[in-house]
């Protein structure tokens, strides 16, 4: 078995020998281990019933798997003045949103940057590159301030604009377009192609495995969005708060609810988990292009 | 592009400015800004004492989980590197997984939790080691452990994905051109083939490890609460919070702001400079 995985079985690799692939391996199986312990304890914390989860010693593993804890957290929902219904719609509706704005806004911008020879160009682009260097935290004050005087506040284009102009998106999105030919490019110039032209329908098929890798990342920081102290400063209306912050919610309610918490997390963790599953060799063909040049 | 770097300036380009220029007023959001020069970076440096508690804090985590995340994300994708395709997609997927799921971090606190129904507790208190439970997550003596320990398992994150991506895109020929050039065992490729190779990715990941570094607050406000006791897990960016989303203190919190600013910048350019001679 272990052979196979490492693939030692068919022909001796270069540089390579027995014992250290040996350590290797026993290395990457305790991390693997220390990464999804925690995985573990919350699906079947979140499967377990009420008496199980106050049994001493804990058990790791739940016995008596039931679905109690889901049942509760649609309870919890059902006496609020909000329905769970209308949370999960905003933070559908959000994450739909600004993903798509996203996707279309960075690509354009990043096709010019990478292909069109316009002025300022690299001035630009190490704008870019620059911003990657510091958290958003840092901006924090002065974007809730201009979201005030924009008028965006209490609405869902507090959260959507913002997201829009995500720096990381831009940068992979354009060093992804780098590796297009310029010929193919020309060709289609040639053939009598407007710029509009080139980028739909040349352009945009070429670069999907980079559209997807900008859908996951942005996608994966709206899904959880609403739940912190930004979210929860952006918007005050009940009825267009998300649905991490109902969540988080349930969560502050202490331990008697870890159940239903767990339930909680579970149902959140797998919409950006499942896209994650099927974009993934995109995404990696995508990072291969990140890079930063001296 | 117009429409995209219309935002960009509104949301980042423009806010670092401003963050700037009110870090040199009094404002409360209410009253127009006051000037008062220096004072902010003053009290901050000297009177602020969470402050310093913050600030030590910070540098903490960037300097411990800062480079150890990026040592593990790099070791990690050059391990995975060897299994077969299908078996590296499913280990991706796993290591990846918990900088994705959103909350799933809180289950540490069910783990490290202070009654011995936490696993932690109850493992320790049954193999009698301890004999009753230890308040994890309220003794300043653990929390910035545990909070490092729960930043770790979050860590392997985008630069994770790029080192991935950086080995799987590397040119085959050059290891056996290697070989052929008297590189005899793995160690002597990666120094001098591998991580020259890299270099470009090493140099977007490590961007990407510093600025989540030194950004650590989400993690530590819901594991310890808010503020921690004894401020044992205070971050610059919990201060941040603290006067810009509940005193309005905003010049104040703008100082802190660009105080961050300057540490990532800084810390990222050096790193920058150091990584332009891995493998020369």
């Amino acid at each position: 078995m272990m052979r196979a995985v490492l693939r030692l079985g068919r022909e001796k690799k270069i540089n390579r020998s027995l014992p250290v692939d040996l350590a290797l391996f026993v290395i990457l199986a305790a991390v693997g281990a220390f990464m999804a312990v925690p995985f573990v304890f919350m699906i079947s914390t979140a499967l377990k019933s009420l008496d199980e989860l106050f049994l001493f010693p804990p058990t790791f593993i739940v016995r008596n798997p039931t679905f109690d804890n889901f049942y509760d957290l649609f309870l919890i929902f059902s006496n609020s003045w909000v329905p769970l219904t209308r949370y999960m719609f905003n933070t559908v509706f959000v994450s739909f949103a600004g993903t798509a704005g996203h996707v279309v806004l960075a690509s354009m911008a990043a096709y010019p940057l990478a292909k069109l020879k316009i002025p300022g160009r690299n001035f630009l682009f190490s704008l870019v590159v620059l911003s990657l260097m510091f958290a958003p935290q840092v901006t924090a004050i002065p974007n809730y301030l201009t979201v005030s005087w924009i008028g965006l506040l209490d609405s869902y284009g507090s959260l959507i604009l913002p997201a829009f102009a995500t720096s990381l998106g831009l940068f992979l999105m354009k060093q992804f377009m780098e590796q297009i030919p310029d010929s193919l490019l020309e060709a289609a110039k040639i053939d009598g192609a407007s710029e509009y032209r080139i980028f739909w329908q040349i352009v945009m098929p070429i670069v999907r495995p980079a559209w997807l890798t900008l859908i996951i990342f942005s996608f994966k920081g709206l899904w959880g969005t609403g739940g912190g102290s930004q979210g929860a400063s952006y918007i005050y209306s009940e009825q267009l708060k998300t649905m991490d912050y109902a969540f988080s919610q349930i969560i502050s309610g202490g331990f008697a609810r870890s159940g239903p918490m767990a339930a909680a997390t579970l149902i959140m963790m797998i919409v950006p988990i499942a896209i994650f599953v099927f974009t993934q060799s995109n995404v990696i063909q995508t990072m291969s292009t990140s890079g930063m040049k001296d | 592009m117009a429409p995209f770097f219309l935002l960009f300036f509104i949301f980042t380009a423009f806010p670092v400015l401003m963050a700037f220029a009110l870090s040199f007023t009094y404002y409360n959001v209410l009253e127009t800004p006051k000037w008062v020069g220096w004072d902010n970076y003053a009290t901050l440096f000297i009177k602020d004492d969470v402050f310093l508690i913050a600030l030590k804090n910070t540098l903490l985590f960037a300097l411990v989980t800062g480079p150890l995340s990026y040592i593990a994300c790099f070791l990690l994708a050059w391990l995975i590197n060897e299994l077969s395709p299908k078996i590296r997609a499913v280990v991706t997927l796993l290591f990846y997984a918990p900088s994705i799921s959103g909350n799933v971090y809180l289950i540490w606190q069910v783990g490290f939790s202070g009654d011995s129904f936490g696993y932690v507790n109850a493992f320790l208190i049954k193999w009698g080691f301890i004999l009753e439970p230890i308040q994890w997550l309220q003794d300043p003596k653990y929390m910035l452990a545990i909070v490092m320990v729960v930043q770790l398992w979050l860590s392997l994150g985008t630069a994770f994905l790029a080192f991935i991506a950086g080995l799987q895109s590397m040119d085959q020929t050059l290891v056996e051109a290697g070989a052929i050039d008297g590189v005899q065992n793995r160690w002597q490729e990666l120094w001098f083939i591998t991580l020259p190779t890299m270099r470009p990715q090493l140099m977007f990941g490590a961007v990407m490890q510093i600025t989540s570094s030194f950004a650590v607050a989400d993690v530590a406000t819901n594991m310890v609460g808010f503020p921690s006791p004894q401020y044992a897990a205070h971050t610059i960016v919990t201060h941040l919070n603290d006067y810009g989303s509940i005193r309005f203190e905003m010049g104040y919190a703008c100082a802190i702001a660009t105080v961050l600013f300057i540490m990532m910048l800084g810390t990222n350019i050096l790193v920058q400079k150091l990584l332009r001679k891995v493998g020369d």
